[in-house]
């Protein structure tokens, strides 16, 4: 017997924030503009000791107002996306769960867009409309995931092909949805069609909705962890849990909207970038076991490194021209389902 | 299954507030539960159980029998209180069970369902600790007090050995003493069992069986199991209620309840029934023609 302790926890974090480190490290150093590492470790001093009037003004735009933020974004969404990955395939017991494949990215998509075409009609002060944006992402996300859910029960249980048929087809309907807006919505300052539905790290969003991004995954990321161990029984189902003393509703509603509002968060910045939920759980699960304790904490900074990483890639391998951040967590996420998906059914 | 003669009286081991209760006798008690389920309001019920009564005591066995579809199962979620009874109600100590708080049901009232099948792969010892789920705080870790009371409940069970192993990688026979390991490890005043021995070999039957009968002796637990094994109900239990169509047609010590006529006529096939020397009955098939 080797029950989770709290060393053990802190030390595994430990690990995987000197890793996001180093990814961090490299991923400001890689780019279009070569920068020496010599050069950046200075840099990086420089700042930390708030001399920053000694940083050479070309450096610092590409680093620290270009990279920096960029990957700042790639941290809180991967962590998002992966946290709420992580916890959707708890709740409907499905491995083969996560934001994208169950439509809730599309969704969270839709509500933002809305947001956004409404936005310019409700004469709102500008810090309130920054907040019509991830309010939409979280309804159109908070709705989605209800919609699908009740499409996926059948006779009253959740049965995991139907779930994921329904999510699935979902995806695909609300992505027509998504269509459908960005050609009647040509000219405007809306956002492309690869942004909604391959996601994207290369705009930044508003200062105000960084800050909301950032506290809303400590706030949702702290909600869904204070149900870890009644999650770690839900895998064997809802009356076992219920029979363990697990209060099944107040947790389900707890990590339903904790999800979609992670989730709604990320996509608004960032559009709906697929996988990452489905493939950083399954990976921390390898390596640290299914204990949600450990899983929630790992994943997100599993979820950060691995969105940092796929950036970087993204920028870089067809460098100067850049690929839909998407498309990298697609390349490697979707493998990775089928193989699941076999597995499953085998 | 010589371990479990190591610490059958361990303090850990036994169940909480127990001190207080052995002078009051009574300690579950079913009284006039009935129950309808219907698939919306407007129609008539599909399926009903009447006005159920009996009672039992700290260290007694009860067995609930009957055909498929008779309400066996229905009954057991009302006494686990995880239904509400259409009339009357379950009390354990005098506690209405259905009015109990989540967490304070788990830790009174064990229940072993017919295994569902795990998400991702866990181990046993894992497995066992969730038992101690009702008594922690939100994210306390476990305390080795959690993980002495684990161990000795799959000490309990004979099945320290499989303590490493994953769930899906064990017998049928060893996972069902692990899933009764979980139940003890919850330390509960009330163990309920849904048709424990189905799919297990006759040898693994007879061992659940004994098992649950040193553990409801030695521990005080009082034990609800539904079961389709008549033997083995005639066996080991203190108390058979035999039902019928959501009917209790009689509540009693196995002698009482299994007379010919009336097994006959609950299973609509001829069988004999005989009592043995220790006044238990068995039940019989008479050699086909």
């Amino acid at each position: 017997m080797r029950p989770l302790t709290l060393s053990r926890l802190l030390a595994h974090c430990a690990i995987l924030s000197a890793v996001l480190f180093v990814v961090v490290v490299i991923a400001l150093k890689l780019g279009a503009v070569p920068v020496s590492l010599y050069g950046l470790g200075h840099d990086l001093l420089r700042v930390l000791f708030r001399q920053t009037s000694q940083l050479s003004s070309e450096y610092q735009l590409i680093i620290f107002d270009i990279r920096l933020p960029r990957i700042l974004l790639g941290i809180f969404v991967g962590a998002s996306l992966s946290v709420a990955g992580a916890s959707f395939q708890a709740l409907l017991r499905n491995p083969l769960a996560d934001p994208y494949v169950l439509g809730v990215s599309s969704g969270a998509a839709v509500g933002a867009i809305i947001a956004l075409v409404i936005e310019p009609h409700l004469a709102l002060a500008p810090a309130v409309a920054a907040l019509l944006t991830p309010i939409g992402a979280f309804l159109g996300a908070a709705l989605t995931v209800t919609a699908v859910y009740f499409l996926g029960l059948r006779q009253g249980q959740i049965d995991s092909s139907t779930l994921l048929l329904a999510g699935i087809i979902s995806a695909s309907f609300l992505q027509a949805i998504i269509m459908f807006f960005m050609s009647t919505l040509s000219g405007g300052n809306y956002r492309g069609i690869a942004f909604w539905m391959m996601g994207e790290l290369q705009t930044q969003p508003p200062h105000i909705v960084s800050l909301i991004l950032r506290f809303g995954f400590f706030l949702s990321a702290a909600a869904i962890y204070t149900t870890a161990s009644d999650l770690n029984l839900l895998l064997a189902g809802e009356k076992e849990a219920m029979h363990l003393g697990v209060d099944v509703r107040r947790v389900r509603l707890v990590v339903y909207i904790a999800a979609s509002l992670l989730t709604g968060l990320a996509v608004s910045v960032s559009g709906a970038i697929g996988y990452v939920g489905l493939l950083v759980p399954h990976v921390m699960r390898l390596l640290f076991g299914s204990d949600h304790r450990i899983l929630l904490p790992t994943a997100a900074f599993g979820g950060a490194i691995a969105v940092v990483v796929a950036d970087t890639l993204a920028r870089t391998v067809v460098s100067p021209s850049e690929l839909p951040v998407g498309a990298m967590t697609a390349i490697a996420g979707a493998p990775l389902f089928l193989y699941l998906m076999r597995r499953r059914l085998a | 299954m010589s371990s479990f003669a190591r610490s059958p009286s361990s303090a850990a081991a036994r169940p909480i507030g127990d001190a207080g209760d052995f002078n009051s006798d009574i300690r579950l008690s079913v009284e006039q539960v009935s129950y309808a389920y219907s698939a919306n309001p407007t129609q008539a019920p599909l399926f009903t159980l009447e006005a159920t009564s009996f009672q039992a005591r700290p260290g007694e066995i009860v067995a609930i029998v009957g055909p498929n579809a008779c309400g066996k199962s229905t009954l057991l979620k009302l006494i686990a209180g995880s239904l509400e009874p259409l009339s009357g109600r379950v009390l354990l100590n005098g506690f209405v069970t259905h009015a109990l708080p989540h967490r304070t049901r788990g830790q009174r009232i064990a229940m072993v369902q017919q295994e569902s099948p795990l998400l991702f792969p866990s181990r046993a010892w894992e497995f066992v600790l969730q038992g101690r789920h009702p008594y922690g705080r939100t994210l306390r870790f476990e305390t080795e007090e959690d993980i002495v009371i684990a161990r000795n409940a799959l000490a309990q069970v004979g099945a320290e050995h499989l303590s490493d192993r994953f769930m899906d990688q064990i017998s049928g026979g060893e996972k069902q003493r692990v899933i009764l390991a979980r139940a003890l490890a919850q330390q509960p005043l009330l163990l309920l069992l849904d048709e424990p021995t189905l799919h297990l070999d006759i040898g693994a039957q007879v061992d659940l069986l004994e098992t649950l009968r040193r553990l409801a002796s030695a521990n005080r637990y009082t034990v609800v199991v539904v079961t389709h094994e008549l033997n083995l109900a005639g066996q080991y239990a203190d108390q058979v209620a035999l039902f019928q169509k959501g009917k209790c047609l009689r509540v009693g010590p196995p002698a009482a309840v299994f007379r010919r006529e009336l097994l006959e006529q609950v299973f609509q096939t001829p069988l004999t029934v005989e009592l043995g020397s220790s006044g238990r009955p068995r039940v019989n098939m008479p050699s086909a023609k």
